[in-house]
């Protein structure tokens, strides 16, 4: 018993040690962050043209990425979940690979596909005049294609886990597939559906790689916050940190609105 | 017969057992499908419900085919007139009491203002008032099952099915519930199945009584009949009754685990079922000098407290169990192993022939 109380509060050298250090380095890049962060000058840095550009185009793009995942992801992460068709397994993986693909990889494949000479690009291009690289909505579809997987998992994840016998009653009650979807299900998941789409706003707005292959730099029009910081790190170090504190902002925002999501279980304990 | 009748006469094939069987049930009855685990009591329910097709045979509910694969007819769910109460309600949980018993009008495209007043004469009817914007959380077990019961009712349905009415609710509230439930079922006017594992619900709730066990139908009847003469073990050792097969001959019934009967029934020969209640038999520890004409010698195997009295199982051949009060046991000092000398009157015996079905 006592033993046991012993090793509970007081770990041995060779796993508080190390334990520390790694706490030490997650937290210290943060707190060099803050105290680096010129909190007089924050108001006016944040105002400037070029960061009030950069601010709202990554709500917008974020936002609208976000919109373009719930809308085609959650009919998706429902096929997933619940339909047996030829090569689901295949599709599951495919959901995935935007998650460990390195983002810049993901540019790179966005440009062959809707680049000017991409493989579906040229006909948007020659049909329609319709040119995604280097423009606002180009923003969109990189944050889309790296940030969607968030949303999908999430939401099949909660269909998954969903009691299927009320979808059952409310079948016997009358409902047809549709209303069954929209007034049982998708209300029984909705707080895995906000969590997803609370995440996938989140990778959305701190997307860099596929944004910056795929849609460039531009100012006002596909340079989101990330890109702004990292080009303000060679002019302006000032505003470099001030938009890395805004983003930090939101970090903090979505792990408070998911807290209790993730975190039940540490503060359980 | 009616045409407004359930009619299930089927066969369902799934890949851990096959269920088979022919079920009538009359516009205003209740009749209850008791079984044990796995004998397709769930089964029975969701292909009537529609959501397990059958293999062949079909279903007719309110004089409509709605599942018969040989003439390719297989209606959806939600295009059959189904009441279901599901076990543990299945209510949802997003949706006040009120929301809950409109979602079935809703569905069938009555106005939002319309299925809200039916909702409303429902929550009056099952003495709801006052719950209709309760969430189904705040509810208590016997509430949440009347909503649930307004709740397939609303729906105008031409069958009502009820899965484990009772299973969900503790053992304080289910006798106050199961009457309640009686009141309720009793003006619903259309063909009531359901089905439990408790035989007081079904001799409570319904008037006739389906015994199924693996998939078959193994005795159906009044559910007074079935109380008093069940044709198989499971439900005998349901009803906590004992129940020996054997060969009767002019009021002597030769019993086949061993031993002989006199029973007061002359006019039933050849395979017999005989059962008795356990609180017929008598234990002694000396050999008995009352009017008993059945007398036979036992060893106690067992001693287990039931309510206010106590179960001994007593080894023969007959082997029986015999119910006794506290203070006998200690009187007679029972224990696991004392010999004993059992009895029983001839009158006590309920003996009828064995039909169809041998007991296991």
């Amino acid at each position: 018993m006592s033993r046991r109380h012993r090793t509970t509060t007081q770990p041995p050298w060779p796993v508080a040690v190390p334990a520390a250090l790694a706490l030490l380095f997650l937290g210290l890049p943060l707190l060099a962050l803050l105290i680096r962060a010129q909190w007089g000058q924050l108001l006016s840095v944040l105002t400037s043209p070029t960061s009030l550009d950069a601010l709202r185009l990554s709500i917008i793009t974020a936002t609208a990425a976000t919109a373009i995942s719930v809308v085609v992801g959650v009919p998706l992460a429902w096929l997933l979940a619940r339909a047996v068709f030829p090569g689901r397994r295949f599709a599951r993986a495919l959901v995935t690979v935007p998650l460990v693909l390195p983002p810049v990889v993901g540019g790179i494949a966005l440009l062959l596909a809707f680049g000017r000479r991409g493989i579906v690009g040229q006909y948007l291009d020659q049909w329609f005049g319709i040119t995604l690289p280097f423009t606002t909505p180009g923003v969109v579809i990189a944050e889309a294609f790296v940030a969607m997987p968030f949303l999908i998992i999430t939401v099949e994840g909660a269909l998954r886990g969903l009691d299927g016998r009320f979808e059952d009653a409310a079948a016997t009650l009358g409902a047809s597939r549709l209303t069954v979807f929209r007034r049982v299900t998708l209300p029984l998941i909705a707080p895995s559906l906000v969590a997803g789409a609370v995440l996938t706003f989140a990778r959305a707005l701190g997307e860099f790689g596929a944004t910056i292959t795929f849609a460039g730099n531009l100012p006002g029009v596909t340079q989101t916050l990330p890109l702004a910081v990292y080009i303000g790190l060679e002019g302006d170090p000032s505003e470099a940190i001030a938009l890395s504190l805004v983003l930090l902002a939101f970090s903090i925002a979505v792990l408070v609105l998911l807290r209790d999501r993730w975190l039940r279980t540490g503060t359980a304990a | 017969m009616n045409s407004k009748a359930l009619r299930f006469n089927a066969r369902i094939e799934r890949a851990a057992f096959t269920l088979e069987a022919a079920i009538i049930v009359e516009p205003g009855e209740v009749v209850a499908v008791i079984g044990p685990n796995g004998a397709g009591k769930s089964t029975l329910l969701r292909s009537i419900s529609g959501l397990v097709p059958l293999t062949s045979g079909s279903i007719e509910i309110g004089g409509v085919t709605v599942d018969d694969p040989a003439r390719d007819i297989l209606t959806a769910p939600e295009s059959r007139r189904v009441g279901v109460v599901f076990q543990d309600y299945l209510l949802f949980p997003h949706m006040s009491v009120a929301d809950n018993i409109a979602f079935g009008p809703r569905a069938a495209g009555v106005g939002r203002r319309q299925a809200r007043e039916l909702a409303g004469d429902w929550i009056t009817r099952l003495s709801l008032t006052g719950l209709a914007d309760r969430k189904p959380s705040e509810l208590s077990g016997g509430q949440s099952q009347r909503v649930a019961l307004a709740r397939a009712l609303a729906c105008d349905p031409a069958v009502l099915l009820l899965d484990e009415p009772l299973a969900a609710l503790d053992a304080g509230t289910r006798i106050d519930v199961r009457a309640e439930l009686r009141e309720h079922l009793a003006f619903v006017g259309i063909p009531t199945l359901l089905v439990t594992h408790d035989p007081l619900d079904a001799l409570v709730l319904a008037e006739r009584i389906v015994v199924l066990e693996q998939g078959r139908i193994t005795q159906e009847g009044l559910a007074l009949d079935v109380a008093r003469r069940p044709a198989t073990t499971y439900v005998a050792r349901l009803l906590g009754l004992n129940l020996l097969p054997g060969q009767a001959d002019d009021g002597r019934v030769t019993l086949t685990s061993g031993g002989e009967f006199h029973t007061a029934q002359r006019n039933v020969s050849g395979a017999v079922l005989v059962a008795v209640r356990p609180d017929a038999i008598s234990i002694h520890t000396s050999p008995p000098s009352g009017s008993a004409r059945n007398v036979w010698r036992g060893t106690v195997e067992g001693v287990e407290p039931i309510g206010d009295r106590v179960r001994v199982t007593a080894a023969g051949p007959p082997t029986v169990m015999a119910d006794v009060t506290a203070a006998s046991v200690v009187e007679l000092q029972l224990t696991r192993g004392t010999p004993v000398w059992l009895s029983t009157k001839a009158t006590e015996l309920e003996v009828y022939p064995a039909g169809g079905t041998a007991p296991q």
